[in-house]
């Protein structure tokens, strides 16, 4: 732990993007741009079966019907469709068995990110999928896991080894017409994570997935299917990097996350992709659907996120609280400096009997960025004696970025409570001279002060991820000030 | 230990120290008293490198060196403490954490490694004891929700923490009751070393009771008019300011 809170330090001397390297492994690529063909090359590609090419056949014709949306507060120019290419696997000559005969530049690019799986695997007890460019490389810790009967795999291989549990969730709470980039990923959804936790277990591991997006002009559409089943308890962690472009990346990914009855299921993010150079040039677009829905009684749902990467951030993580006395939570991080855009927030779907939801969403802008909170909270008629607080707090770095709040509230009984907060503050100069006359430099002052205000949410995080997060937050904003 | 010179500072335009002259030696502790407004606080700020003022004229020779040039964090980490008279909160960030942060980035100044931990957390426990502090100072967040007395024994706590060469504190009495303002002073006369040096800057002779200077001076209008030994904070609490204004 010492040896992180000085890492920090050290790292927040370093102000380049620090994730910017490429890895040269050889690619197997679909044609450029998007048909009914594309669709059936990926999943031909992917050896699946026929339900699942309907499924995304369905999808596709559906995304046809849709328009991108627009009432996002953000800017961009048009994103062309045409000029992506929807699938790039690294070519696998046989199956792997040990990290050995992992290929070696691969590894390297983990040691780049400072996540050698084999550290992983030894100390720190996370099982790792690594997730590069859309197809599973390298899952570990499968073994303990299938002890308690928790599959943990990557989307292509729950597709071929439990196709009953995957065709009974996927859709099930994010409909594959459900907007216009949820539409795109069902069509198009290259590979991702599949976790079920059977009845009455609690996972032994915090479960981890590393994504990547390494080849140009490659959009990634991952999918990650995570199911609790009854009295079931899974802490779920995924973190991301990518290397640094010069064209912009589009990122449409879905989360589902289904929650039986006394059921809790904890899902920690860190986002750190490429967010464009200091005019604005480049970076990742990242439009993602992540839902959850707590189906049975008393079953939780705990979103925690750290957003300090991509140009654009468009994600609202949210809980549909179907069961009686279930609980959604959602705890939000989103840092924005230069050029960047967010719009994230959560929706709160009350729909069971003495629900209860909690959003705490820390906005944090810097230079000529824009941050927006929208949210929504929804108390459907009979979801009485329901309960939400929202938090909303935006902290401004300068004169030239701009803080957003756009909370809706439809509560449709009146044995229900909501509540709403928000605040915007501002780092005060009395701040800065009191770290600087402690003697702390002005770039770790903002660190100390931007963590500390961002402490509720990152207190939610596993131990892991909060050290990581709280060095994201410090880099992301250097040269904000002064 | 610190040599100000004909020092000259204006904010905005308006004059506010008009030439201060001002010589400490190590082991010694001055005290420098006045009546509001007289600029005992810039003088503070100025010393400490705070941004927004503008030296005209003059020199302040830290150690041998004239620090103008050097930022507040530099300045800091040459040795330099400011006990401020409002400390400010920083919600969410622990005293434990701010201060490692300071003491680290100090010591990286200084070419040192980071303090370990365990050395780290002892040096907390043993400056607790010698200010007598009651409080669980330590996970609570800087200064958040802290009373008028809490923030003051905070900053000495800090002052502690960090052996400073110099420490300015600034009208760190005020609003303290007895009990606040024994520790502040407790703490200040245990801090005192052969090596260091304290200024204290006081509205009222009260501090000065517990605290006893070696030196006493008067500022009035940007001037130091008047210096002695800790007799003149007797003559001053006595004839009152009035008295410096009809010499001066």
């Amino acid at each position: 732990m010492e040896k992180d809170q000085n890492n920090i330090l050290d790292e927040v001397t370093n102000s380049e993007y620090k994730y910017g390297f490429f890895t040269d492994i050889e690619m197997d690529t679909a044609p450029v741009g998007l048909n009914e063909d594309t669709v059936r090359y990926i999943s031909a590609k992917k050896n699946e079966p026929e339900w699942l090419l309907e499924f995304r056949l369905s999808a596709y014709r559906n995304w046809l019907t849709l328009t991108e949306p627009s009432w996002a507060h953000i800017h961009h120019p048009p994103i062309k469709y045409q000029d992506i290419i929807y699938y790039a696997a690294p070519k696998r000559k046989k199956e792997l068995k040990s990290l050995d005969e992992v290929d070696p530049e691969l590894i390297e690019t983990f040691k780049k990110l400072g996540i050698s799986l084999e550290e992983q695997k030894k100390l720190s007890g996370v099982a790792v999928d690594a997730v590069i460019d859309s197809v599973s490389v390298k899952t570990t810790f499968t073994d303990t896991l299938s002890k308690y009967g928790v599959i943990f795999c990557s989307f292509s291989d729950a597709v071929q080894n439990h196709p009953d549990l995957v065709k009974q969730y996927m859709g099930s709470v994010v409909p594959s017409n459900d907007n216009y980039f949820a539409a795109l990923n069902s069509a198009v959804f290259s590979d991702g994570s599949f976790c079920y936790i059977p009845k009455g277990v609690r996972c032994p591991v915090e479960l981890s997935t590393y994504f990547r997006i390494n080849a140009a002009n490659t959009g990634q559409f991952e999918r990650t299917l995570i199911v609790a089943d009854e009295g079931a308890y899974v802490s779920y962690m995924e973190g991301c990097t990518a290397p640094m472009r010069d064209e912009n990346q589009l990122h449409a990914a879905i989360v589902e996350i289904v929650a039986m009855k006394d059921a809790e299921v904890k899902y920690s993010t860190v986002q750190n992709w490429y967010p464009g150079n200091k005019k604005g040039e480049g970076g990742i677009y990242n439009f993602v659907t992540k839902r959850g829905i707590c189906k049975g009684s008393h079953s939780k749902i705990s979103w925690t996120q750290v957003e300090t990467g991509s140009a654009i951030t468009w994600k609202y993580p949210s809980v549909v609280l179907m069961g009686d006395n279930s609980v959604g939570e959602f705890y939000s991080v989103a840092v924005t400096n230069n050029f960047q855009q967010a719009d994230t927030g959560s929706k709160m779907i009350h729909i069971g009997r003495n629900t209860k939801s909690t959003i705490i969403s820390k906005g944090i802008s810097a230079g000529q960025s824009n941050n927006s909170y929208r949210g929504l909270v929804k108390v459907i008629k009979r979801a009485e004696n329901s309960r939400n607080f929202s938090q909303c707090d935006s902290l401004l770095l300068g004169d030239k970025c701009g803080a957003h709040t756009y909370p809706y509230i439809k509560a449709e009984n009146h044995s229900s409570i909501v509540e709403h907060e928000a605040t915007t503050s501002k780092i005060s100069d009395d701040q800065l001279f009191y770290c600087k006359q402690r003697g702390i430099s002005t770039e770790s002052a903002i660190g100390l002060i931007v963590n500390g205000y961002a402490k509720e949410v990152l207190q939610h995080l596993p131990m892991e991820f909060a050290v990581e997060a709280q060095k994201l937050l410090a880099i992301s904003l250097e040269g904000s000030v002064g | 230990m610190l040599s100000i010179r004909n020092l000259k500072v204006s904010i905005k335009g308006k004059e506010i120290l008009k030439g201060i002259n001002l010589e400490v030696k190590a082991g010694e502790v001055h005290a420098i008293m006045g009546p509001n407004g007289t600029g005992k606080s810039t003088l503070a700020y100025v010393i400490a490198g705070r941004e927004g003022y503008e030296v005209s004229e003059g020199e302040i020779i830290f150690k041998g060196r004239n620090i103008l040039e050097l930022s507040a964090e530099e300045r800091a980490c040459e040795g330099m403490f400011l006990g401020f008279q409002y400390p400010v909160e920083i919600p969410g960030v622990s005293i434990t954490n701010f201060l490692r942060t300071a003491i680290n980035e100090q010591r990286k100044y200084r070419g040192l490694d980071p303090v370990p931990a365990t050395e780290f957390l002892a040096r907390m426990e043993e400056k607790k004891q010698l200010l007598e502090l009651q409080e669980k100072l330590a996970s609570r967040s800087v200064n958040e929700g802290f009373s008028g007395g809490e923030k003051k024994k905070n900053e000495i706590f800090q002052m502690a923490m960090l052996e400073p060469s110099l420490a300015i504190l600034d009208e760190t009495d005020s609003g303290l009751d007895i009990d606040a303002l024994r520790i502040v002073a407790t703490g200040v006369n245990k801090l005192r070393r052969p090596d260091n040096a304290t200024i204290v800057i006081t509205h009222y002779q009260r501090l000065l009771e517990y605290i006893i200077p070696d030196v006493v001076h008067v500022l009035f209008d940007g001037r130091i008019v008047k210096s002695g030994g800790k007799d003149l904070a007797l003559q001053l609490e006595e004839k009152g300011y009035e008295w410096i204004r009809n010499e001066s």
